[in-house]
Formats: C-alpha cells, sequence, structure tokens
C-alpha cells in the first residue's frame, strides 16, 4: 500500500509555503505531518488536505548548540504548535528577537510558511520546514 | 518461563575521552562480568550488546562481535541492539527472554558507547538520529530542545511559574552531582549548587548546561542466567529480572495530546508491573532515565512514583533522596554518573543490582533493606524500557 502523502510530495507542498495534511475519512480528523494511518483511529482511508497554517504556540525553545553544520542558525527556536485544524506541528519561530521570548508567548496565534534546511551529509536532500510567526 | 538471575557485574569508569577503544571498554566490562560470575569466557552461550554510535565514532559496526571475539567468547551469536539512549536495557530485555523461554541458560549482556571523541557537534548531530529525520531534524531540534519543549508544556500543563519549576528542575541535578562524587565509576566528581545550575549558560532555553547530561565515554555489562544454572554456579544471594516492560512512539507532533506525558513509558511500566504484581509504592530503589533534569521528574511521574505535576516538590521534599518515598538515581544518574547511551540501561542494572545485593555500603550509599528495584531508560523519540529486578524472585 502506498502512502497517500509521502514526504517528497509534503515537502514539495510546503517549500511553496502549502501545508498539507490528511483527513480520515472514517473518523474525521486530521493528521499532519503525514502519516500512513490516522494518527487519531489508525484508519487507513485518508485524503490529502491543504491546512490553512493557522494555530496557537504550545512550547518553544531556543538553540544555543546547533548539530554539526548548523552553528551559523544559531540562536534558532524550535516551536511546538497545535493547528486550528487539530494536528500539533514542529517548526520554527521567526521573526522574533529569541531575547524577547518568554512564557507569554504561549498560546498566542501564529501562521506558517516553509522554508528549506539544505541537508547536510546525513540527510538524502533537502528539507522543507515549517516556520512560525505571530500573528499581529 | 524460568526465573533469570543476574549472576555478575562488571562496569568500566564512565568518562570524557576514554583512552580505550570501544571494542575494550566493552571487553573489559564484559570479562570483569564473567568473572564476576565464577565464570569463564567460554561458558557464555550468547551475547546481547547496546550500541549506538560506533560507526560515527570510531567507523566500528558490530562491535558486539570483535569483543566477543577478543575475551575469547568465540563464535557465539553475538548481536548489537540499537534503541537510541535505550539501547543497553533493550539488550537486557532481549537477553532475559531468551533465558526465559529455555533456550540458554547462561548469557551475556552489555552496552558501550565512545561518544566525547566525536567533539560536541557531531555527537549532537549523530544523537539527533534519534528523532524524525524528515519531519523534526529540518527544524534543528535536538534532544535538549526536545525536552526544552516538554519543560514549557509541563509548567503550562500543571500551571507552574516557569522559574518555580526550573528551581525545582535544578535539584535533580544537585542531587545527582551529590551521588555522583560517591560512584567510582562517575564521570563528573564535582557537587553543584541550585544557582550554579540556573545560572550555567543556557542549551536550550529553559535548559541550561547543568539541566543536561554529558556526552560520555564507557561501557557495563552483566550476565544473566536461569536460576537452576545460578544455583550450580553461585552462591551469592540472587538478584531476579522480574518484570519487563517495553513500548515505543512516534514523533512528537505524532505523540501530541499527551505530551508533556510520554505514554510509551507508562505502557512499559504497566507491562512489568503487571508482570509482577507490584505497585510504584513497593519500589524500593530506582535509576531512571534523567538525560536532562525535567525528564527525571516525567519519568518518575510516568512511572507511577508521583502524581503528575509533583515531581518538582517531590525533590524539594527529599522524596527522591535516600530515606524519601523513592531513592531515584542514587548512582549520580545520567548527569553526573554519565550517560554512555549504549551502555546506559545496563549501567543501570548494574546500580540496582548491587543495591539489591546490599553492595553499596561501601560507597555509603546503600539504601537500607532494598528488596525491588526499578530500571527505565528512554532512547530517542520514545522507546522507553524498564526492568523490575527483585532479591525474592517473583
Ligand atoms: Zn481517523
Amino acid at each position: 500500500m502506498d502512502y497517500k502523502l509521502p514526504f517528497k510530495e509534503y515537502n514539495k507542498a510546503l517549500r511553496k509555503n502549502k501545508l498539507l495534511g490528511l483527513k480520515c475519512n472514517d473518523c474525521g480528523s486530521i493528521t499532519c505531518p503525514p502519516k500512513m494511518a490516522c494518527q487519531e483511529c489508525q484508519g487507513l482511508d485518508l485524503e490529502i488536505v491543504e491546512l490553512t497554517g493557522q494555530g496557537k504556540l504550545l512550547s518553544f525553545s531556543t538553540h544555543y548548540i546547533a548539530p554539526l553544520g548548523r552553528d551559523n542558525e544559531i540562536p534558532y527556536t524550535v516551536a511546538l504548535v497545535e493547528l486550528d485544524e487539530g494536528p500539533w506541528l514542529l517548526g520554527n519561530l521567526i521573526d522574533i528577537n529569541p531575547r524577547k521570548m518568554d512564557m507569554g508567548l504561549i498560546g498566542q496565534k501564529v501562521t506558517t510558511a516553509g522554508r528549506v534546511f539544505p541537508g547536510d551529509t546525513y540527510s538524502d536532500g533537502p528539507i522543507a520546514r515549517p516556520v512560525f510567526s505571530l500573528v499581529e | 518461563m524460568r526465573k533469570v538471575v543476574i549472576l555478575g557485574l562488571g562496569h568500566t569508569k564512565f568518562c570524557f575521552n576514554s583512552p580505550k577503544t570501544g571494542v575494550e571498554m566493552l571487553a573489559e566490562a564484559s570479562v570483569e562480568a564473567i568473572l564476576d560470575s565464577n565464570l569463564n569466557p567460554r561458558d557464555i552461550q550468547s551475547a546481547y550488546i547496546g550500541n549506538v554510535l560506533g560507526t560515527f565514532c570510531e567507523g566500528q559496526a558490530t562491535v558486539s562481535q570483535f569483543a566477543c571475539d577478543d575475551i575469547g567468547c568465540l563464535n557465539i551469536p553475538a548481536i548489537r541492539y540499537e534503541g537510541a539512549c535505550a539501547s543497553g536495557s533493550i539488550a537486557v530485555r532481549e537477553a532475559f527472554m531468551w533465558v526465559a523461554s529455555g533456550f540458554y541458560d547462561v548469557v551475556l549482556v552489555g552496552g558501550v558507547e565512545k561518544a566525547t571523541a566525536m567533539g560536541t557537534s557531531l555527537a549532537t548531530r549523530t544523537f539527533c538520529m534519534g528523532t524524525d529525520s524528515k519531519y523534526e531534524f529540518g527544524t534543528g531540534l535536538t534532544f535538549p530542545g526536545f525536552f526544552a519543549l516538554l519543560t514549557r508544556l509541563y509548567a503550562t500543563q500543571y500551571n507552574l511559574p516557569l522559574s518555580r519549576l526550573k528551581e525545582q528542575m535544578a535539584l535533580v541535578s544537585v542531587q545527582s552531582h551529590k551521588y555522583g562524587m560517591k560512584n567510582p565509576h562517575g564521570q563528573i566528581k564535582q557537587e553543584i549548587s541550585v544557582d550554579e545550575v540556573l545560572k550555567s549558560m543556557p542549551v536550550c532555553t529553559p535548559l541550561n548546561l547543568h539541566d543536561c547530561c554529558p556526552f560520555s565515554d564507557g561501557a557495563a555489562a552483566a550476565v544473566l542466567c536461569s536460576e537452576e544454572a545460578a544455583r550450580k554456579i553461585s552462591s551469592k544471594k540472587p538478584v531476579y529480572i522480574s518484570g519487563i516492560g517495553l513500548a515505543t512512539s512516534g514523533k512528537m507532533s505524532s505523540q501530541y495530546k499527551y505530551l508533556p506525558r510520554l505514554r510509551a513509558r507508562e505502557l512499559a511500566a504497566q507491562q512489568s508491573y503487571q508482570m509482577t504484581g507490584f505497585k510504584p509504592e513497593d519500589v524500593d530503589v530506582c535509576e531512571l532515565h534523567d538525560c536532562f533534569s525535567i525528564a527525571s521528574f516525567i519519568a518518575a511521574e510516568g512511572l507511577g512514583f508521583f502524581e503528575p505535576g509533583k515531581a518538582g516538590e517531590a525533590w524539594e521534599k527529599g522524596d527522591a533522596d535516600i530515606g524519601g518515598k523513592i531513592p531515584i538515581n542514587i548512582s549520580g544518574g545520567l548527569k553526573a554518573k554519565g550517560h554512555p547511551i549504549g551502555a546506559t540501561g545496563v549501567s543501570q542494572l548494574y546500580h540496582i543490582t548491587k543495591q539489591l545485593r546490599g553492595e553499596m555500603e561501601e560507597n555509603g550509599v546503600q539504601v537500607d533493606g532494598a528488596r525491588v528495584g526499578m530500571i527505565d531508560t528512554l532512547g530517542g523519540d520514545g522507546c522507553i524500557c524498564n526492568l523490575i529486578l527483585t532479591t525474592d524472585g517473583i
């Protein structure tokens, strides 16, 4: 059985700022990032849907250490967002000074776009990553 | 199933920049365990070895077969098990099954890691391989980052001001350093204060350097055998592996609503509690996976020792110390004893077995009358293994 939404396709869309997810035809819930089975009911009958990318910030961490080859990105902020459609999405919080980030950000509304990590020796190609910006 | 006994133990020093190779460290810990069992290498029927990064650090896969050959355990099945930082306890669980089933009578378990020679950047990169390479690594998520995200979720979920939570978390590191001083195999020999933890450099906000365990080199090993074989070989008071649990989860986003609790741990713990008939309050001493200070809280709660959100108060009250409700990480934990990831689960087994044998008096860290001990090890996004050890062979 093929993935309904394999990484390659999800990745390609996210590079164009389009966030794709999967709607479950059994329970109606949304899975994102994609999996083969619905993350809510494990149903396999899924269809691709485009998500709004709107959500609220659940958590974040500014990294002052980085994996090999990514020191140029420091400091960068990894964040977890709960999308309006339900799923949680990991990405980077951008457009805000890390020194100004505090717990007051939790619960704030964000929007999602895509940026590309070009990959490294151990990646088999570029990886699009969600980036989140606060909604003014 | 047959009862399985931990017969002998071996442990190298955990350290930065070991002059030994990974194979050598594993071989040395293994021979120590075999001699501690009153056995010879040729008595070992099979070996189960945790190792994660041999390929990256030394260009060495299958350390298991080279170490076994080196020590004279010739031509036996000697296989490497990998479940990120839980590899060692996964290897123990695997070995347990083969002995419990009756297929083998006497087997070697071990774990080894050599990580510090990679340097922090490459080591950090390789540890990131325990996250989802496509849906997580692109963001630059590291393991301190993973637990940093859980820290803020924890603060929000349990309505704790972050500053208060961080002070509670600092107590975990303070206690671990206190006991690391007393562990002859420990990596870090330095007491620290809450203030020093809070003022150490930020790694992944809100985690500071002293919320994080170090990169480490080291190995640990044990010989497991059937109860019947143990009676023939050794007059030592047996320690049994009575309960085993293992569960896994996917990436963080896939665990979503359950976070900051880790479902794999709670399911794994249920398995070993069910197998033994014990409840959390029956456990006398525990070594759990404190890779980061917050991880201790989440683990202690997930194993059922404290209510969710209350572990910080427990550390404040001394409930996780000797004399408290459940002494935790009296070895110094991953934080101070060190965390050579392939070896960690076996090292936890070593320390709990010593506690149950009553052999920790000489280090001044014996938990009096300990009869039931638990180990808990976490690997990657969600591979969590635990074992319940007993003196009574439940
Ligand atoms: Zn469904």
